[in-house]
């Protein structure tokens, strides 16, 4: 079957089995790479993305289903002048990430729980991604990189 | 003299700032390459084909029906194999592909190449394979005495430590048994890589691996080419923890590759993941420590077995560790360890985080309470007493010639302040069983315990453990110095290429460091991204490179003014002449063109054990302590790790930021083998090869972590930094099974703990 679905803003069209994960249509179909496969079994994380602008397990969703929907990649959070998004600035500045392949996961799901809740308290943000593993971390900087982006204000716009 | 230092990041980039990560950009932006998002052009999807039996004979394989399917281009089996039948770390005993038997769940037995992952699969299944099953040994105590279940035997190695006086008695004496269960790396990134034909007649692979090289020497015999003819490329790496030390999809990548003419890529599913990598060695361990009166011991007697499963991997090396560092960090005067490593046919067992040492820190870290209940002693004044210092003997007769802050990281430990005391106010999420199970406020029982360990960092008993780096200077595209850092060091999450630039820029004063990507057929070994190793050995390449290119530097200067070597002097990333204001640049010095050096950085020589396991087999030691406080309820059998305090011996910090890093995830799998990771192995199947069966530490499951880096400089090492990686994974775990044990009063034996064992558990009369 045919799906077109607008990634990060680009409108893209592909022939797919009806049965394509969204994250296979992501990487595969349209070559962004950076949503990564963790578990297949909708444990880790690593392919979470926004569909519509809420996060969801891309390795759970079909690309039918998200057909004629906007979908958000790790690929397309930065601005078009290639300025960080304040997610990725803080990941990278409060030491985030070792090995990086829970990363792309974790930022989508951070960009959608700070835009439900801009001000959250560590609990929150701790409860906000307790559906995204990290295996190198344990987690602290992974906290104190959502609690710091939070806290610049440009990100609530 | 010990200093304890909070982690306050300077964010410079030299030695002992915390410098930012080279490749944080790109794997925040999602540009940073994984293996498994290598792609080309026309390149197939390879798949394994592994055994659903612990313990078969293979009557017959028919691969026909899977190459009539359409789009299947090769299925190889062990027919195939065009060099060695077998490859191993240490020695070739597992079969590339089982040939004639299957010795554990999961043992590959063909490998398919297909135009699509999903015709790929489907091949595999088509392949009829006939096997005739045979009764699995999955008892490694059994196994000893079982029939052979390979030619070399079921025993892998009985390490025998014998020291002091055998007779020896204390008038205090305690035995206990402890297990521990087989735990998964559980690392993000599932093993992937792509092969690719080369114009050689050789191959091009590229992989996320511990040690490049070593994989490389494996597949060239098993493919029977020339080692230059297999080249290998370092593919990222999503996280490792020991189980890429060993060669899973590499050898069937490059066959299918060679046989098809084409690229060929492997991605392990998560649930093949769990088959196709070693996991860590469950553990039977027996105890009795003796000691006088006092408090001091006397005796340490153990008997340690590590099921290994079907194959050998690391377990000979393993099973060293678990020996050598039964006692734990203390004195002890006379000690009779016996450790053995046997196969079965359970799934093959080898290095994970903590190698040999985080198993036995389960029992002698619980026999040092029980000893010290016994004397009546307040167990963390029982450990400062039989602390290891520096000159003493180890039950090897290794002496201590090393920094060793034993009691410092002790201290260090007890000194963060406990958390507040639960209450009925706190919110449910933080209470024991968290969202789902949760425990009633009032039935909740806090507990504290302490653990301490010790380990070895590098190659040990003789190996000789080296790392290869090579350094340019050169003029850059505006004229400045730019050095470019060749290592085959396996960036595998932990930071060495912050590092690499770190020690760069220390050495020669210059502000633009690159690394050049790492590859087999550039630069020698690096050795392995294991045993807490990296920064001391390619850290010490890395340096030593640094210095030969500064020499030529000097030599370049001593030419240009005619002068003696002696008269010249490295300043500021310059050289300057003695009695004189002459001043050369690095510009300067680089205009007459580049200077290269490289380094092979070998550790001090070290020696096998003897017969009764005595011997300088060690480079160096690590040491730290762990006090952990949780929460329980005894009713539900729910716990929740509150918090984890630590002193650790760093020996020196290089970036602080990343060793608390190391920290805070070493803690993380310390907790998760304490209360939940375990690979659930019944009649040598495994159960539960999932994310959703075998659970690893979530945000809501990690607790509170307060660390303080103990620093004392190590002599030997470069910068006197030890290894960090591993000494969170050792001690942690066993803190909080001694911390449920204190809540419960129950006498907890293994690890992890499960609920049951807790609401079911029988306290001790």
């Amino acid at each position: 079957m045919q799906v077109t679905i607008t990634v990060n803003g680009t409108s893209e069209t592909h022939e797919v089995e009806t049965r394509t994960l969204l994250v296979h249509y992501l990487r595969e179909a349209c070559g962004h790479t950076g949503t990564n496969v963790g578990c297949d079994t909708t444990s880790c994380g690593a392919c979470t993305v926004l569909l519509d602008g809420e996060s969801v397990k891309s390795c759970t969703v079909l690309a039918a289903q998200a057909d004629g929907r906007d979908v958000t990649t790790i690929e397309g959070m930065a601005s078009p002048d290639g300025t960080l998004h304040p997610i990725q600035q803080a990941f990278h500045e409060e030491h985030g990430l070792q090995c990086g392949y829970c990363t792309p996961g974790m930022v989508m799901a951070a960009a959608s729980f700070l835009k439900e809740n801009p001000d959250p308290t560590e609990a929150e943000v701790r409860e906000a991604l307790e559906g995204n593993l990290c295996r190198c971390t344990g987690y602290h900087n992974i906290v104190q990189s959502i609690l710091a982006a939070a806290k610049n204000r440009e990100l609530v716009s | 003299m010990a200093s304890a230092s909070t982690t306050t990041a300077r964010r410079g980039s030299g030695v002992g700032e915390s410098a930012g990560r080279p490749d944080g950009v790109p794997k925040v932006r999602g540009e940073f390459a994984f293996s498994s998002d290598l792609w080309m052009d026309e390149m197939l999807w390879g798949k394994t084909l592994r055994s659903p039996h612990a313990s078969a004979r293979i009557v017959s394989i028919d691969a026909r029906p899977a190459l009539a399917l359409p789009g299947v281009h090769a299925v190889m089996t062990a027919a195939d194999v065009t060099g060695r039948a077998t490859y191993g770390v240490e020695v070739p005993d597992q079969p590339v592909f089982a040939s004639d038997v299957v010795r554990f769940h999961g043992e590959p037995v063909a490998a398919v190449a297909a135009d699509h992952p999903e015709v790929a699969r489907a091949a595999a299944r088509l392949v009829e394979v006939v096997y005739e099953p045979v009764e699995p040994v999955v008892d490694p105590e059994l196994a000893v005495t079982a029939a052979p279940l390979h030619p070399s035997g079921n025993l892998f190695r009985h390490v025998r430590i014998r020291r002091g006086d055998p007779s020896a008695t204390g008038d205090v004496v305690v035995e206990g048994s402890y297990e521990v269960g087989m735990q998964d790396q559980a690392f993000m990134g599932p093993e992937s890589g792509l092969a690719v034909p080369a114009e050689d007649g050789g191959v091009d692979l590229y992989v996320a691996t511990q040690w490049l090289h070593v994989d490389r020497d494996q597949i060239a015999a098993s493919l029977g080419m020339p080692p230059e003819r297999v080249r290998l490329y370092l593919a990222g790496v999503g996280g490792a923890f020991g189980g890429r030390e060993d060669v899973s999809l590499q050898i069937h990548l490059c066959l299918l590759a060679l046989r098809t003419g084409r690229p060929v890529k492997m991605v392990y599913s998560r649930d093949e993941s769990f088959f196709g990598h070693v996991h860590r060695h469950p553990a039977r361990m027996w105890y009795r420590h003796h000691a006088n009166r006092a408090g001091d011991l006397v005796k340490v007697e153990a008997r340690i077995v590590l099921d290994g499963g079907a194959y050998l991997s690391s377990s000979n090396a393993v099973v060293s560790n678990a020996a050598a560092f039964a006692a734990g960090p203390y004195r002890v005067p006379s000690a009779a360890i016996d450790g053995y490593a046997v196969r079965t046919n359970n799934p093959p067992c080898g290095a994970m985080r903590g190698f040999g040492a985080v198993q036995v820190c389960f029992g002698h870290e619980a026999q040092m309470d029980k000893l010290a209940a016994a004397l009546g002693m307040d167990p963390v004044d029982l450990r400062l007493r039989n602390a290891l210092e520096q000159f003493d003997t180890l039950v090897t007769g290794q002496v201590l010639t090393g920094a060793t802050p034993v009691r410092e990281c002790i201290r260090a430990a007890m000194a963060h302040p406990l958390p507040p005391d639960p209450t009925p106010r706190d919110p449910m999420m933080s209470r024991p069983g968290g969202a789902g199970l949760t425990a009633d406020d009032g039935d909740v029982r806090r507990g504290t315990g302490l653990a301490v360990s010790f380990k070895n960092i590098g190659y040990s008993e003789g190996f000789d453990d080296y790392a290869t780096a090579r350094v340019r200077l050169e003029a850059g595209v505006a004229g400045e110095p730019l050095a470019t850092v060749l290592v085959a060091t396996a960036e595998v999450g932990q930071g060495f290429v912050t590092l690499a630039q770190q020690i760069a820029r220390e050495e020669l004063g210059v502000a633009d460091v690159v690394l050049a990507p790492a590859a087999t057929s550039d630069v020698g070994s690096a050795g392995s991204s294991s045993a807490s190793r990296q920064t001391w050995m390619s850290g010490g390449a890395v340096q030593l490179a640094c210095a030969g290119v500064r020499r030529q530097l000097l030599d370049r200067s001593a030419v240009r003014w005619g002068c003696a070597l002696e008269a010249l002097r490295w300043e500021d990333g310059a050289v300057t002449r003695l009695g004189s204001v002459d001043r050369l640049t690095l510009a300067e010095l680089l205009d007459a063109g580049a200077v290269e050096a490289e380094h092979e950085y070998h550790h001090r020589p070290t020696k096998a054990l003897d017969a009764d396991g005595q011997g300088d087999a060690h480079l160096s030691f690590m040491y730290a302590a762990h006090r952990a406080v949780v929460d329980v309820d005894p009713g539900l059998g729910l716990v929740r790790v509150v918090q984890v305090t630590t002193g650790q011996d760093v020996g020196r910090a290089l970036n602080p930021v990343q060793v608390t890093g190391q920290i805070e995830g070493g803690i993380a799998q310390g907790v998760g083998l304490a209360v939940m990771e375990e690979i659930v192995v019944d009649g040598g199947q495994v159960r539960n090869p999932s994310f959703t069966d075998y659970l690893i530490p979530t945000t809501l499951d990690m607790p509170d972590v307060a660390a303080t880096l103990i620093e004392v400089p190590e002599p030997d090492a470069p910068y006197g930094a030890k290894g960090v990686g591993e000494p969170p994974a050792i001690s942690s775990g066993p803190a909080v099974l001694a911390a449920i044990r204190d809540a419960t009063g129950l006498d907890l034996r293994r690890a992890p703990v499960r609920p049951e064992d807790i609401a079911l558990g029988v306290r001790p009369a």
